[in-house]
């Protein structure tokens, strides 16, 4: 067979075929592989809760939207566990940062997970790991609003990620800014006293 | 046994990372690991693959002044099909490469086989081709990916040699991609290359 000669009406028609073909092979995918992505986030989000609020058998209540936090109420039984926050600093040192983080109604942070970073591998990036229980600059178990809750640098409480600072302010800020912002105005939540904090925070 | 040359065209000869220096922005940015390297390898195979494969089939139907906006089509559709199928049924891949993905639909390696080998001969060498250059890439991207890992943290595919406290994080990060790939082309150079 001869090659199509380049006349407008050859280019036009086969760009367009190629086009359309393509469109519709796209869609088809779509429409097979959304629902599955749609699972895996719904799936990681329930793991990501159930992880941070240090229990299985909880009850999560529909996502609030509050300030731009996304906000879920956690539940078992008829006990009020707290609530999960998932909270946003933007000036990490890759860019935004972030953090699912879950709270008992006293404020007491029970636990966390980084959901999306654009920190630095070996340096930054070790926040998910850092701030845990094991970590050596733990925050479980701290509450924001009792305790000096920034950097040692800045003369708080927590140890930044070695050679990490701008990346653990960033942290800090976004887990603070979730208790500010929700958990201390929040019903049904008793919030102590901030304590006045160090001027370079 | 011409397919076989072709084959092993694509690996050594025409190395597409070693010797062609192709694709040098997917090779620095995702060889922070092994398995990294590996993955992007794969993801751009399957691509180059079934690319050949179409466009080496449909050459025939392509005026010559359109040719690059429809393998660039092409291309660009099966891209976004892969990403669709690794975000739907690869989670742990998609977290480590979602955002390289789509660059595959720039990588030169892929609009250069079709220029070079797909549009001029037939599809079974095509496929071929494809493999093997695909082949290439993804051995080129692995070794690469293991030294910076293993130079950088201590483990190669995860698996801790020595411990993490001995580890250059320099390799891990972009200097060192420059280092180890400069290093690796030396060393692939003098094994391969006839004087």
């Amino acid at each position: 067979m001869k090659k199509l000669k380049s006349s407008l009406t050859n280019m036009l028609s086969v760009l367009t075929v190629i086009a359309v073909v393509a469109g519709a092979v796209l869609a088809y995918v779509n429409s097979v592989t959304a629902p599955q992505i749609e699972k895996i986030n719904a799936e990681n989000l329930a793991a990501g809760i159930k992880a941070v609020m240090g229990s299985d058998d909880i009850q999560v209540s529909d996502p609030q939207d509050i300030d731009g936090y996304t906000v879920y109420t956690v539940t078992a039984g008829d006990n009020n566990l707290g609530q999960a926050i998932v909270t946003v600093d933007k000036n990490g040192f890759g860019g935004p940062l972030k953090v699912l983080v879950g709270f008992d109604t006293e404020g007491t942070i029970l636990g966390y997970t980084v959901l999306e970073h654009a920190e630095t591998p070996g340096l930054g990036a070790k926040a998910g790991d850092w701030f845990q229980k094991d970590g050596k600059g733990c925050i479980i178990g701290m509450n924001p609003g009792k305790c000096n809750f920034t950097v040692s640098k800045d003369g708080g409480d927590i140890d930044a990620i070695t050679a990490s600072t701008i990346t653990s302010r960033a942290f800090l800020r976004s887990v603070k800014s979730a208790y500010d912002n929700i958990v201390a105005k929040g019903d049904g939540v008793s919030a102590a006293t901030p304590q006045v904090m160090n001027e370079n925070d | 046994m011409k397919y076989i040359k072709v084959l092993l065209n694509g690996i050594i000869k025409e190395n597409p990372t070693f010797v062609l220096l192709l694709g040098m922005c997917p090779t620095l940015g995702t060889t922070s690991s092994a398995f990294n390297g590996m993955s992007m390898g794969l993801a751009t195979m399957a691509v180059l693959i079934v690319s050949n494969f179409l466009i080496s089939l449909i050459k025939q139907l392509i005026p010559d002044m359109v040719r690059i906006p429809s393998y660039i089509v092409v291309i660009a559709s099966l891209v976004t099909v892969l990403q669709m199928l690794i975000k739907a049924y690869a989670p742990e891949v998609d977290k480590s490469l979602g955002l390289f993905i789509p660059l595959i639909v720039v990588n030169c390696i892929i609009l250069g086989r079709a220029e070079a080998f797909a549009a001029k001969n037939n599809p079974v060498a095509s496929i071929f081709d494809g493999l093997g250059i695909g082949l290439g890439f993804t051995i080129a991207l692995t070794c690469l990916g293991a030294v910076r890992e293993l130079l950088g943290t201590g483990a190669v595919f995860g698996q801790t040699l020595w411990g993490e406290n001995y580890g250059m994080l320099m390799f891990v990060l972009a200097p060192g991609a420059f280092l180890v790939l400069g290093y690796l082309i030396v060393v692939f150079n003098k094994i391969f290359k006839k004087a």
